[in-house]
Parts: structure tokens; sequence; C-alpha cells
């Protein structure tokens, strides 16, 4: 087993560190259904954390309480080293961190650019009076925003479709922008929810590389949930598993693989 | 020069001052369409409410004197001093900006996430409150409204065309100073949307809230900031109407006048709402000049629905509005 308060480097090298995000016995209901019960977890810095169970296991619920989309009725989220109190999920992006949807929420009617450049909202500091009285300041700031979003742009190779409308973009590349309006707010943990659902292979191996290069090159924290094992275990650093919103593993790619739990959520136990 | 084009030139330049009229209620919308998807059925109302406000500031009227009176037997009506217009006016605004908070407080928020017809459905409700509010709050009897604009005949152009033509043009000096003030409040919302962190928000919460709250943007400041900015379109609107032909219920109808302009131009474009509310009142002028007298007159009602209609018919999205783009 890992000691995750101490942090670790990984078979490729990386250095993983110490706790950016722990889940402390998180209880979730809607009204009698219980979503997420009683679950604990923590992500590491630098890591990639995966989050996996069947369909209905609580997982985008998890991805919501973090995001502050859902309140938990019990637990604590405790982010950077203290417990959080409730806040709003604009307010949660403020805190830096950023994330994307299970099914794209993307500004439609806003060119890719425009939609990254709303990704440095939390990064833009002069008020009103002076973007409108004083354009200097205001002007320098929005070009350096500018650059950064530039460079995510071209990192994630999306130059081409730069000023076209995302309502034109066909669904792989949609998922591509919204990662990149996500990473355009340097956030100190990203939050993937199926980031290669509905994809083809050839896509999926592009989300792949993708994810991998922006842990990698800019040593983003990253929590994602994926429905398909195989990705999961070739992208993730450590696994936590879901079935009827309680955790029943929790480890490395190939300590969870080998999980009985796990291997009968998946798979089906016989009742003979 | 022919009698007849005179008369012609005359009436496009009287049409065009309308038009900057009809152009300034329908900003109102495309302010809040843009920002928020929905359409704002009490545009016109905020307007009637926005001059009748200012009219009881400027008075010194008593808000709510016919419902305290009624309650306590006291014959109550003014404090008995005047507000200078200016003052009034700051007054008034900071009304418009409590209104925003209150739309966005008790209706607004509880409506995340909801179909816009609904929202549509919800500004119905707002009009008829806020239409019975203004009443209780300020009585229902015509006012008008004199916040110290020039009005009347412009003597320079009368003289001028005088000069040229042999006969002078009538030209309102009130529609002069509401075309110097659209403009500029045309300039001053244009450069708002497109070049501030605030605008480029707005922009994005009209898209979709939920990634809009991703992305750090507080859902509730976006729309009071939309709502106050209507607010204070709507204000201008009701001073230059309110100026023009009074105040009274009757003001909140010019809501109706903007509906064609904004077929015209399309929801969503603020040039759009200026050039449609420029053709919708040259349109109508010059149609009730030149077809008028052949059909029996009164033609300005009808004509700026049939031009909408026929603008609905081949260009849907109008003139400067987004195109509908569908993938499937």
């Amino acid at each position: 087993m890992l000691d995750s308060t101490e942090g670790y480097t990984t078979a490729d090298g990386r250095k993983i560190g110490g706790v950016v995000m722990e889940m402390k016995n998180i209880t979730l209901r809607f009204g009698g259904v219980v979503a997420i019960k009683d679950i604990s977890f923590d992500i590491l810095e630098g890591e990639i954390r995966a989050i996996i169970g069947p369909n209905g296991a609580g997982k985008s619920s998890m991805l919501n309480v973090i995001s502050g989309f859902y309140v938990p009725q019990e637990g604590e989220v405790w982010f950077r080293g203290a417990p959080r109190p409730q806040m709003k999920p604009f307010e949660v992006a403020r805190q830096g961190i950023a994330r994307t949807f299970q099914n794209i929420a993307l500004f439609e009617g806003m060119s890719v650019l425009d939609n990254v450049m709303t990704g440095r909202l939390t990064h833009m500091k002069s008020g009103l009076l002076a973007q409108s009285v004083w354009r200097g300041k205001a002007e320098a700031e929005e070009t350096a925003n500018r650059e950064v979003a530039e460079r995510i742009i071209d990192f994630l190779e999306i130059q081409a479709i730069r000023k076209t409308p995302v309502a034109r973009l066909p669904y792989g590349l949609k998922k591509r922008v919204e990662l990149a309006r996500a990473l355009a707010a340097e956030p100190k943990l990203l939050l993937l929810d199926e980031p290669m659902a509905g994809m083809n292979v050839e896509e999926k191996e592009d989300m792949s590389r993708f994810i991998l290069d922006v842990n990698d090159e800019f040593g983003t924290t990253i929590a994602l949930i994926e429905h398909d094992m195989g990705v999961v275990m070739d992208l993730s650093d450590r696994v936590v598993v879901m079935d009827y919103g309680k955790k029943i593993g929790d480890g490395t790619p190939d300590e969870v693989r080998n999980n009985q739990d796990v291997i009968d959520a998946y798979l089906g136990v016989s009742h003979d | 020069m022919p009698e007849q084009l005179i008369f012609a030139m005359e009436v496009t330049l009287n049409g065009l001052m309308a038009g900057v009229l009809y152009a300034l209620v329908a900003l109102g919308f495309v302010l809040i369409y843009k920002a928020s998807g929905i359409f704002n059925y009490a545009q016109g109302v905020m307007a009637l409410f926005a001059a009748m406000t200012l009219v009881g500031i400027m008075d010194g009227q008593v808000p709510f004197s016919h419902l305290i009176n009624a309650i306590f037997g006291a014959h109550i009506t003014h404090f008995g001093w005047h507000v200078p217009a200016l003052v009034a006016i700051v007054l008034t605004m900071a009304v418009m900006v409590f209104l925003a908070w209150a739309v966005q407080r008790f209706v607004m928020r509880h409506l995340v996430n909801q179909e816009p017809i609904i929202l549509f459905m919800a500004t119905i409700g707002l009009a008829y409150f806020l239409e019975g509010f203004s009443d209780l709050m300020w009585g229902s009897e015509i006012k008008t409204l004199d916040v110290g604009l020039p009005q009347g005949l412009n003597v320079w152009i009368d003289e001028k065309t005088y000069n040229i033509f042999g006969y002078g043009f009538f030209i309102d000096n009130l529609d002069i100073v509401a075309t110097v003030i659209a403009a500029l409040l045309v300039i001053a919302l244009v450069a708002f949307s497109q070049y501030t962190k605030e605008g480029r928000a707005m922009r994005a919460v009209a898209d979709d809230h939920q990634a809009a709250l991703s992305v750090g943007i507080s859902l509730n400041f976006i729309w009071v900031m939309v709502w106050s900015v209507a607010g204070f379109v709507a204000l201008v609107a009701g001073i230059m109407w309110g100026a023009k032909s009074g105040v009274q219920f009757s003001l909140s109808l010019i809501a109706l006048k903007a509906l064609p302009v904004l077929m015209l131009g399309g929801f969503t474009s603020i040039p759009g709402a200026i050039v449609g509310g420029l053709i919708i009142g040259v349109g109508e002028k010059l149609f009730d000049f030149l077809i008028g007298p052949l059909v029996g007159g009164a033609t300005e009602n009808w004509f700026a629905y049939v031009l909408a209609l026929i603008f609905l018919v081949f260009r849907p999205q109008g003139l400067f509005g987004e195109k509908i783009i569908e993938r499937v």
C-alpha cells in the first residue's frame, strides 16, 4: 500500500507530492436515494487519480461534490490542508479547481479562442473602471492572458480552429476545447468527467496522450472519471473504485485489478 | 426641387429621429436577451416605472401615499420639496439597481437552468406586477416630465433648410438630443460587452449557466449587473419618451414597437437594434407619407408589424442576428 501522506516517485520518474485534496467521510443523498455513502479518499499533488465504477456508482456525483455543484449532507472536503467551507461552484472555480463535463458544457456561440479566454476570467483582476478609463493596464493584462490561452491552444493542437464558433465543431474537438478552457485557468486541480466518452479509438488515443502530456508538462493534478477500464489502467497513478455509492477499492491499477470486490462488481458474481 | 421631394426629405429625417427612440427601447431587450437568453417582456414597463420614479422624486411625491392615506386616514401627498433633475436621475438609477437586485433575488435565482419559455413567462408576471406596483407607488394619473432637455423647433435647421429649399424643416430639438444620447449609449454598450471581462462573462452566462459557473463566474452578480444596465437603458428611454409624450400607462406599450425592431435587427445584435429602429422609423413615416393618403391613413399603426412579418419569412434571424447552427 502507498503511504499517501508522504508522496512517492512513479515508475516513469515523476515526483508525486503531498495531499492536495482530501474527501473525508462524504455522504450525499437525494431524498431517499443515497448516491455516495461514507467515502474517503485523497488526491496527491501531481498525480492522475481515477474514479471508476459501473453505471450509477456515484462517480459523477463525487466529481460534483468536489467542484461544489452538489453539497454533501455529511463529511468534509479538505483542500490544500484546510477544510473547505460550503461554497458555490463559481467560488470553487476561483480557488483553482477547473472541470469538464460529461455532456460538454461549452459556450456554443463563441469562438474557440473566446471559450478558452473565459477560462482566464479568474486571473483577470482589473476592475470595470480601470478597464474603461485607464485602458493601458487592462490591455496589458488582456495580452498576458491571451498569451497563456494561445499557448494552451498550441499545446492541444487546435490552432487551426481558433476562430471557429464552437457550435460548428465535431464532438471530439469540442471535448478538446473544453479541456483547453479548463487548462487555461491553470488549475491546481483539474477534474475530467468522462473525457473519452463517445470517442472512437483514435480520438481516445489522442485524448489520453493530451492528458498525460498536460500532467507531465504542467505538473497538473488530475482527477478523472472514466468507463474504459483499459484507458484508466494505462493513464492513472491510483484508482478509486465505486459501486452503488460505496468505495470498494483504492490503490494502484495493479492492486485494483486484483481486488476481488472490484472483479465482482465489474463481472458480476454468482449468487448460488 | 419638387415640393413632394422636399417633404419626403423632412419626413425621412423625422423618421430617423423616431427610429432612434425605437432603437433605444429595443436595446434594453437585446441586452437582457444576450445575457440571459430571456425575452424580457417587462422592458416597457421598466421604462414606465423609471419615468414615474423620476417624476415622483423630482416633485417630492411621497411614495405609496395612496396606500398610507387609506390605512392611516392621512392626507399626505408631497414632501414639499423639489429635487434637481440630475440628482433625481441618480436616485432613480439607484432605484433601478435595487429593482435589478430584487428581480435576481426573487425571480431569476429560482429559475436557473430552466427553459427560456419559463423565464419568458416569469417576465410577463414581472411586467404585470411592476405595472401595478408603480401605480401603487406613484399614483396612476398622467404626469409631465421635464428634466430640462431642449424641446420644440430647432431654429438653426429651420433657417438653413429655408435658405436652401425655400422651406423650413421642422425638427424637434428633443429628437436631436435623443439621437446623440442613443449614439453615446450604443458606443458604451458595445465597448462594454466586447472589451471588458464583465462583458465576456455576460456573454458566457447567456450561453451556458453550468459552464459559466465552472469557469468561476457568479451568475447572481452577472444577472444583477445585466438587469441594472437594462434598467439604465429603460431609464433613458423613459426620459426621452416621457418628455415627448408624458408619463402615463401607454408609455409601457412602446415595448410593442420594439418587437418589430428586434425581428428586423436580430435579437442578439446591438447594432441590429439601431439599424432595425432606423429602418422601422423611416419606413413607417415614409410609407404613411407616400401610401397613407391612398389607403385612408393611420398606416403607422401596422406598417412595422407587416415589415417584421416579411422579414420573418425571408430572414428569421434578422439582419444581424446569429445564424442558428444545429448539428445533428
